[in-house]
């Protein structure tokens, strides 16, 4: 794109013709407030708080609407600027702290930033209660119509994902965000509105009190475990550079906040991978219910459930790491320490609010207990330890515990095309009784929606598709649909760019945020010395010395789930 | 021959009755030029202000007239598609008339049908009523890119009010004579509405028609609750501006917290929500009028100007002029 000058506060910047002014400040760091602007989604305009003044026109405008032309030139701090900036802010967010929770309880609130940093009232103007219920998303996240600022922004993202769940209702002060009333179309909890949501009206059900109350209790065994996505992202709640790795330090953050030991969910996809490829090739040896599909992710699962149940069959009946990991502390480990499994609580720290669902689903109890205790999203994570003050930046790395022990293809579970790559990595020992040499599967990487890619093996062909959201998930489906052999095996991720993309990872996450994540998963593999499932010792030892042991039933139990139809909410 | 149309319409000096009074010849060159194998004609019948009558006058009494310009609009731009934009209300009461109108015409290979809109204030915003028509909510669109160029359906799209398309008949048939009607709302809340020359002042259409009070009042002058006030001593010289509403308030018997406050209660019950200031600001002028006992002057303006500088659309913005027109022409205070 051709570049053009823009001039801001006098000051020259380059950008590309025709991009938002506001946009440009953004990536040079100006500080102009916005709330229902995203550099992925449709320019609304309507929150008009970006308010700059056009050098050329001297009038006070909207920055997002100014397009870039050389020679556009804008001020962002003049006296008129600030003073009908600080107008807007104050009746867009009338009323927040009165009604957000996180405010009112003191904790992390990215609005009450704004509020401090430009000086809002929120009592100054009313705000009136708004004639609709709040909304629970089964146990993922919630919709509070009395903190909407109907921006549009969860809208166009349910939209632009292929769900379409959420609408505008109402007119004048009453207009807020809320579900679509016709019964085909229903929620996959995925989250990408809470992600997108600028005042915390779409969040995730909270569940930090849940947790601390567990560190509190004397009795019980508190497990943390950490998705490869949030090792990534969690710097970013502190201010740092998007993908800096922040493992070392997190595990030093949970045995701040009391936890007793320290897992990784790393270490249930290395589980997750050696199930998923037994059963690829399994599969593909008796040419049954290809092409296979991935499973790890809940809001797909529930998309498959939902509107197309008829596939159900193609689902990998492999669990899920959190739950592999789970299942495996509360089993093996315990019988290992001698430890009561009844005492142990799981906390899983996720980049996604539909873990929280998949945490609640009575088919995963083993024994009548839960694998997964709580799961808490990386943004939830960041305001607890903002609310216990551990300046998470500024701890010392430590390891994780045995147990938690992982290979590279468990850190790049959190990319699209991350879980594919393990599960061939393995596939291929699985098939041949040889290892790969080359281990990287290029063209399942990056961030298109759809990447399609024939794998050789043995003279074998495996033919494979990786996708994420779900209006690519239903291409993909429809075109199965036209040529059942169109492929082998699908890896399928409801949010844009994978799990390193979820619903509960920090805010403001834009697909250039995330493939910017993304690499520094991928970093972490080829860093890594142990980079295939089967090859690491902690999940060969739970195979080789329990699982093995096992009934076909009670194993089942612990590695394996199955699909039904759902209704809607269900 | 089909230049000439528009070169009839420039001649004229027509201009669009919708409120917003831009040339139409320009407009219909604009949406002829731009680029686009399919063009749509939108005949503006929404007429979702107070005060504002006459477009149902028209599609009672010139419904041939009206279809005529219609039909002239999309000869010009080559095109078959047209929607009429019709407030609900009016549909109730022309909506037989009109379907029946539209018969022969999509016989002959039209495409004329008609939208049967929630009346609303917004509905009326040509980008609003577009959506509304697209099964979209009723919310104004970013302008550029403007209708003329993308649409409906992204398509280059004429939007006329029901007035300006009747106009037009009248100049292609040459019976125009330079009138416009105007929405009187007269003495005792007499309404009525009247074909007069577009250059006489307010002052005498209302003595001409028989609605100059015989005491003392001042008159709102455009469109309902937008409109510019005025003083009685005003009104010389004073010509119809917007929509041509023009409505007398007996100055002894109105008192300024009531009118202000059924201005206010109009417009934050109208607001689309779309944009913080109107949605929020329409709301809280009203709910600090209501509350206090005296007019809360300063607090008003202050909400007033940032709503007449950021709103999105022009419906937030012109909330301000009623009510500063209303203190300084009328109360006097500044």
């Amino acid at each position: 794109m051709n570049q053009v000058k823009v001039t801001i506060n006098g000051k020259e910047y380059s950008a590309p013709e025709g991009e938002s002014i506001l946009q440009t400040a953004i990536d040079n760091g100006i500080d102009i407030p916005h709330f229902c602007y995203h550099e992925d989604l449709p320019i609304g305009s309507s929150c008009r708080t970006c308010l700059v003044e056009d050098v050329k026109t001297g009038r006070v405008v909207t920055s997002c609407s100014i397009k870039a032309e050389e020679g556009v030139a804008i001020l962002t701090d003049t006296p008129k600027v600030k003073e009908l900036r600080l107008k807007n802010l104050e009746l867009l967010l009338a009323g927040h702290q009165k009604n957000c929770p996180r405010c009112k309880k003191g904790t992390y609130c990215r609005v009450a930033e704004d509020i401090g940093k430009y000086g809002v009232s929120t009592v100054k103007y009313w705000r009136p209660e708004i004639q609709e219920k709040l909304h629970l998303m089964s146990q993922a996240a919630l919709l509070d119509p009395q903190l909407c600022i109907a921006c549009n922004k969860c809208v166009e993202i349910c939209d632009k994902i292929g769900i379409g769940f959420l609408e505008l209702h109402g007119k004048n002060i009453q207009t807020h965000a809320t579900w679509t009333r016709k019964p085909e179309i229903d929620c996959i909890y995925c989250g990408q509105c809470t992600v997108h949501c600028p005042v915390g009206s779409a969040r995730e059900q909270n569940q930090i009190e849940d947790v601390e109350k567990a560190l509190s209790d004397k009795d019980k065994i508190v497990i943390a475990q950490m998705a490869p996505s949030v090792h990534a992202s969690i710097g970013e709640e502190f201010g740092l550079p998007v993908g800096t790795d922040m493992t070392g330090r997190a595990y030093t953050a949970f045995r701040k906040l009391g936890f007793d030991h320290v897992f990784d969910v790393n270490m249930g996809a290395d589980i997750t991978t050696i199930v998923e490829a037994a059963e690829l090739v399994e599969r593909i040896k008796e040419n049954k219910n290809l092409p296979m599909f991935t499973s790890c992710c809940p809001a797909w699962v529930k998309f498959l459930e939902f509107y197309h149940p008829e596939m159900l069959d193609h689902l990998t009946t492999s669990r899920s790491p959190q739950m592999h990991s789970g299942a495996a502390y509360k089993t093996w480990w315990a019988k290992k320490e001698g430890i009561d499994p009844r005492k142990i609580v799981v906390v899983s720290f996720m980049p996604c609010t539909s873990k929280k669902y998949e945490a609640r689903h009575e088919k995963m109890k083993i024994d009548g207990m839960w694998p997964v205790d709580h799961v808490l999203t990386t943004r939830e994570f960041g305001a607890l330890l903002k609310k216990h003050n551990i300046d998470l930046p500024n701890l010392e790395p430590s390891e994780v515990e045995l147990p938690g022990t992982y290979s590279g293809a468990a850190a790049i579970y959190g990319a699209s095309g991350g879980v594919m790559e393990s599960a061939l990595r393995t596939a291929y020992f699985d098939l041949t009784g040889k290892e790969l040499e080359k281990v990287e599967f290029e063209k399942v990487r990056g961030m298109e929606g759809i990447k399609r890619s024939e794998i050789e093996v043995n003279g074998l062909t495996i033919k494979v598709a990786v996708v994420s959201t779900a209006a690519n998930a239903e291409k993909i489906i429809q075109e199965i649909k036209q040529d059942p052999h169109a492929y082998d095996y699908v890896e399928v991720m409801a949010c844009p760019g994978g799990c390193i993309g979820g619903g509960g990872q920090p805010i403001p996450t834009t697909l250039k945020i995330v493939a910017k994540r993304t690499e520094s998963l991928y970093r972490v593999d080829s860093q890594m010395k142990l980079r295939k499932a089967h090859l690491n010792p902690v999940v060969r030892d739970f195979f080789d010395n329990y699982i093995a042991k096992l009934s076909v039933s009670e194993r089942e139990k612990i590695l394996n789930t199955s699909y039904s139809r759902k209704k809607k909410f269900e | 021959m089909e230049n000439n149309i528009v070169d009839k319409i420039e001649k004229a000096g027509l201009t669009g009755r919708g409120g917003a009074g831009y040339l139409t010849a320009k407009k219909w060159r604009e949406v002829a030029a731009a680029p686009g194998d399919k063009k749509y004609v939108v005949v503006n019948a929404s007429e979702g202000e107070t005060g504002l009558f006459k477009d149902i006058y028209i599609l009672k009494n010139y419904t041939d007239a009206l279809f005529k310009g219609v039909v002239l609009a999309l000869d010009h731009l080559r095109a078959k598609d047209a929607y009429f934009n019709l407030n609900k209300n009016y549909y109730r009461e022309v909506g037989k008339k009109l379907e029946a109108a539209i018969l022969p015409y999509n016989d002959k290979g039209y495409n004329i049908k008609i939208f049967v809109e929630e009346p609303s204030y917004i509905g009326g915003e040509e980008t609003a009523l577009l959506n509304a028509i697209e099964g979209k909510r009723t919310e104004p669109r970013s302008k550029p890119p403007y209708p003329s160029m993308s649409g409906l359906y992204a398509r280059p799209t004429l939007i006329n009010n029901v007035e300006t398309l009747y106009n037009v008949a009248c100049v292609e048939d040459g019976s125009y004579e330079k009138k416009r009607f105007y929405c009187i709302t007269g003495p005792k809340g007499r309404k009525s509405v009247h074909h007069l020359p577009d250059d006489w002042d307010i002052e005498k259409i209302l003595k001409e028609t028989g609605n100059y009070p015989n005491y003392e009042f001042f008159v709102q002058i455009g469109g309902g609750a937008s409109g510019t006030v005025c003083d009685q001593d005003q009104i010389k010289g004073k010509l119809a501006t917007g929509a041509g509403a023009i409505e007398v308030f007996d100055k002894k018997k109105i008192d300024p917290r009531k009118l202000i406050l059924r201005w206010l209660e109009f417009y934050q019950k109208e607001s689309c929500g779309k944009c913080t200031p109107c949605r929020a600001g329409t709301y809280q002028l009203y709910e600090m009028v209501k509350a206090s006992r005296d007019i809360p002057w300063p607090q008003m303006f202050e909400v007033l100007e940032t709503m007449e500088i950021t709103s999105f659309c022009a419906l937030g913005r012109s909330v301000m002029e009623p009510i500063r027109s209303y203190y300084s022409n009328v109360l006097k205070l500044s």
